[in-house]
Order: C-alpha cells, then structure tokens, then sequence
C-alpha cells in the first residue's frame, strides 16, 4: 500500500511538472490543445463524479458545457465581467443538474441514459433555434478572455496557465469531496442503493446532487471554453460531445479519481498525435479505443489496478463476472 | 415491558397473489423473535413491507406506537431500525472498516455538516470496536469483496448494529454460513442483545439456530400466522409439522 502511495505521487508530481513545462516549445496551436485537454477534463470530472463515483448514467454533460459557455460568452460580450458569469454559469447548470436528477429517481440505466440524451437534443435545439438569445447557427464572436488582478490572459500561454489553475482547485475539491462521507456514499448509492437507503443513506438527495455537482462542473468547464475559443455555434454542444465525455471517462477509468485526465488525454490529444497517419488517424483511433474496451472494460486505470492488485483479481474472479467487474473497478 | 414493534393486519398481495395476509404481531423491548415458515410464506416480504421497501397493501406498522407504514427504509433507520437482507448486501469496493464506517455516517449531523467533517465521520474508534467484537481485526483494512463468503456475512450483520439500533430485524443471518462461523454468530448476536439491550426479529430457516436464538417464535405459511409461541411448543405444534412437511 505504502509503495503504491509512494508510486503514485512520483507519477502526479512528474505529471504536475509536465503540465507546467509542456507548452513551452509548442507552437499556439498545441498550446490550444493543450488547453482544451484541461477544459474537458475539468468536464469529464463532473461526469466522473455522477457516473463513476455516484454510478447515474448522463448522455446530458455537452449540454453542461454548452449552458455554461453560453451564459458566459453571452453575459461577457454585453460587457459583463468573467467572474460573475462564471459564477453564474456553473451556478446555473448546478441548478439544472439538479432538476435533470429527478428522472434518475424513477428511471435508471438505459432509460436513464435516454432521458438525459433526449435533455442533450433539446438544449441543443435551444442553442441553435433561438437565434435572438444564442445567435442560432451564427453563434456568438468575440468571447473576450478575463483577466486576473489585472493581468490579461489573451495570450494563449496565459489563458492555458488560467484553465490549468481551474484544473488544479477543481480536482482539489473533487479529491476532498470523494473522501469525504458524501463520497463514500456515492460509491454506496452506485454499488447498492438499496442496501445504503437500509443505513440511512438518503438515496433520493444523493442521487439529486451528484447530478447537480456534475453539471455544475460541465458549466465550470463551459465556462472556460468560451473565452478559449472566443467563438461559440451550437455544433460543438450536440450529442457527439456527450459520447465523447462519456468515453473519457469510461477509457480513463470510471470511478477512479485520474480516470477522466487519463481518459481526456486519449480522447483530447491522442487524434492530434494520429494526425500523421492523415485519413487512417481516426479508424486507427477508433481500433485503439475497441480493443482496449475488449480488453478492459474498466479502463486504463482499471488495468493499472488489476496489474497491481492480485488479490483483489482473485477475489473477483471467484465472485464471478459481475461481481469480478465491479470489484476491479476501484472508486480510489 | 412495552412492544417497540407493531404490526396489525399487515397485506400485501402481487396482483392475485397475497403474499402477507393479515399478518399481526408485536415485538418487545430487549425480545429476540424469530420468524420461520417454508420457503414462499411470505416471511421475506413482510419484512420489505415493515421496513418500507414495499408499500403494504393494507395494515399498520408502528414503532414504540408511532405509526411508520410505508415510512422510507432511510428514515426508519434514522429512528434506530436496522436490517440485513436475505441475499448478502455489502459494499465489495470498500475496505471492511469504510462498510462499518457507511453503516453509521448516515446519523451523524447533517449531510451538509458530514461534508465539512472529518473524513470517517468521527466512527473510526466505533468501527474499530464493531471489527472486534465480530472479530475481523486482521481484515479491517481488506476490501470487503475480498473477504470468505462467512465473513462477508458477519460484516453484513456488523454493518446492522453499527448506528446501536434499538431494533434489528435479520433476514437469515445464518444462511450459507458454515457450523463454526454460526456458533460465533449466535454468540455475537445475543451478546449484542445483552450489552445493548437491542431487540432483533430474525426470519431464519437454520432451525437448530432459531431455536437456540430467539426466545418467541412466529410461524407463517401462505402469508398467514399460523402458530406462535416459544420454540419448544412452536416445534411440537401439528400445523407447523404439516407446513413443513405436509400431511402424512
């Protein structure tokens, strides 16, 4: 246990180190990239946070994302400043999140999964129908960047430090949150709802805030998309950012606490990095993700686990294959 | 003595089916009542029904004789009611002391407090104690899922008395628990019973254990009670005798 604490913070110190340095010596595009990886990552936490650790599937995060870029590229081109529509932004999707939570209460798994994708469509409708809130199809231009205590963070080095920072304290907290009671609780309401309502686990408000904290997260990450691109149009918010959360989270390692860094990295760079094989980057990209969900259906950090956890390999396949699933999958 | 427990004309019926007919009974303060029946009595689901995970069809269940019918299974454990399911029902990805810790958290302040709180939710000494007294000290810190099938079951019944209810009810704790886990179960279990004063209902098919741990017993057969008494008499009752074996 001691040699696997001390592994892992080499390994997160190292990433740390890396994160800061990376940009250096990359051209503004790779810094964008780059930026957009932090971004989405802060997204994938929000869905790792309801799907993984709380275990209430959500086709519904891009649209998270979506509010929380709208209300800030909104508010911020009619001359608001970032902070208040930031605030407002995560605040908002915070609130709706927890609405879109009381379905899960009646429905769960695949019916659930097409509640949420049906709230997707609709916001998406929003985004693009509405054309005197949202622009419709021509979107919104001209996102200004914020600055901090007067700095600007126009340049795309700044802005990436900026979206890097909101990475760092949105994992802080999200670490302090799945420690607490409230996250044991939510591997309980994932695992065994009905054992945790019998130990007084209200099952019916965690399952409402676990929705709520995941959006509230996708419009933190929303939040930060808009100035990154500084032009936002319905498309990017539609069903295929969704799926493309989904499978964040679901490669990086659902229920782990690195599965969504990992999982945006695959998800986010790795297309990038496949763009040399030109017009076979994406099949080779999409061979890669089906063999490794054949392989391990509990993602990256699922392998990590099974490699470094024998006995709890044993153990699990003893118990059979459901219980062999569950038990690898670790909500560390 | 007062009845903690109240149930009067409890139904339920599935559509045709009634599977609890007009069940009635109370439980004393400090009582060990058992319940037995063949399988398909409805045993099982009069307990779902007492506890709130199934809506009754009709009757009353009352605690210390407030009424709590239909009464949600998390807030009835908030009251001091507490249970083990049939089916094995433990947390496999948490350690054995973060299952007891589970068991607990949930009556401690707020939820909005327990999040600012310390992590173990001021339990860890209480689940230390509750892994001694179940004797799992070597496996606190094993993930429940790892643990033999027996002591996954005396965690289970650990994780029921975590928060001291002052009722347990115990749906076969003893099922497909080998003979020397079962005398530490029974041990454990009046143990609790005399240092917490705790009163447990356990519907149980062991009936060599049964017999040794309860002090009532409560037959049902197709839903209805059929005979109740201490065990001795319940065991030479001829409509027990026929429930289980039918007529000769």
């Amino acid at each position: 246990m001691k040699n696997r604490r001390l592994a892992a913070g080499i390994v997160l110190a190292a990433a740390g180190a890396f994160l800061l340095v990376a940009p250096f010596g990359l051209k503004p595009y790779g810094i964008f990239i780059l930026t957009m990886w932090a971004v989405m990552t802060i997204a994938a936490i929000g869905l790792n946070l309801t799907l993984g650790y709380a275990g209430q599937i959500s086709l519904a995060q891009a649209a998270f994302v979506g509010i929380g870029a709208y209300i800030t590229a909104y508010l911020t081109t009619k001359g608001w400043p970032f902070w208040p529509t930031y605030i407002f932004g995560g605040a908002s999707c915070f609130a709706i999140g927890w609405l879109l939570g009381y379905p899960a209460l009646r429905v769960q798994h695949h019916y659930l999964a097409f509640v949420t994708l049906a709230f997707n469509t609709l916001v998406y409708l929003i985004f693009r129908n509405e054309e005197w809130l949202t622009g419709g199809i021509y979107g919104i231009s001209n996102v200004p960047r914020p600055s901090v205590l007067g700095l600007s963070m126009n340049s795309p080095l700044a802005f990436y430090y900026f979206c890097l920072a909101h990475l760092a304290l949105v994992s802080a907290a999200t670490w302090w949150l799945i420690r607490s009671p409230w996250g044991r609780a939510f591997v309980a309401l994932r695992e065994n709802p009905i054992r945790a309502l019998s130990l007084g686990v209200d099952t019916r408000r965690y399952t409402l805030v676990a929705f709520a904290l995941g959006a509230g997260l996708g419009g933190v990450s929303g939040a930060l998309y808009a100035p990154l691109v500084q032009f936002i149009d319905p498309t990017p918010f539609a069903l295929a950012l969704s799926l493309n959360l989904l499978l964040m989270v679901v490669l990086g390692g659902s229920g782990y606490f690195f599965g969504p860094f990992l999982g945006a990295i695959v998800a986010v760079l790795l297309p990038e990095w496949l763009r040399f094989t030109q017009g076979f980057y994406l099949m080779g990209y999409a061979l890669l993700v089906m063999i490794l969900m054949a392989f391990s259906p509990t993602g990256l950090l699922g392998v990590a686990d099974r490699l470094t956890r024998p006995s709890r390999r044993r153990a699990g396949a003893a118990a059979g294959p459901v219980e062999a699933a569950a038990g690898s999958e670790g909500a560390r | 003595m007062s009845a903690i427990l109240e149930v009067r004309e409890l139904r339920k019926s599935f559509g045709g089916i009634v599977a609890v007919d007009g069940v009635s009974f109370s439980v004393e303060a400090g009582e060990i009542l058992g319940i037995i029946g063949p399988n398909g009595s409805g045993k099982s689901t009069l307990f779902n029904c007492i506890l709130g995970q199934l809506a009754p069809s009709g009757g009353d269940v009352r605690l210390d004789g407030r009424p709590v019918t239909g009464m949600r299974p998390c807030d009835l454990n908030r009251l001091g009611v507490s249970r083990t399911f049939q089916l094995l029902q433990i947390f496999p990805q948490l350690t054995v002391r973060e299952n007891l810790v589970l068991a607990g958290q949930e009556h401690q302040g707020t939820m909005l407090g327990r999040l600012a709180g310390p992590r173990d939710a001021g339990l860890s000494a209480a689940a230390d104690r509750m892994i001694g007294f179940f004797r799992l000290d070597h496996l606190a810190e094993e993930h429940a899922g790892d643990l033999s099938y027996g002591q996954q079951k005396l965690l289970d019944v650990a994780m029921a008395f975590m928060a001291g209810p002052r009722l347990a009810l115990l749906d076969e704790p003893a099922g497909g628990v080998n003979l020397t886990m079962l005398a530490s179960l029974r041990e454990r279990l009046r143990a609790i019973n005399a240092e917490q004063r705790s009163t447990f209902v356990v519907i149980e098919h062991n009936m060599e254990f049964v017999m040794a741990l309860c002090t009532r017993i409560l037959v049902l057969a197709e839903g209805r009670v059929i005979a109740e008494g201490d065990p001795a008499a319940v065991r030479r009752d001829p409509k027990v005798i026929e429930a289980y074996l039918g007529h000769s």
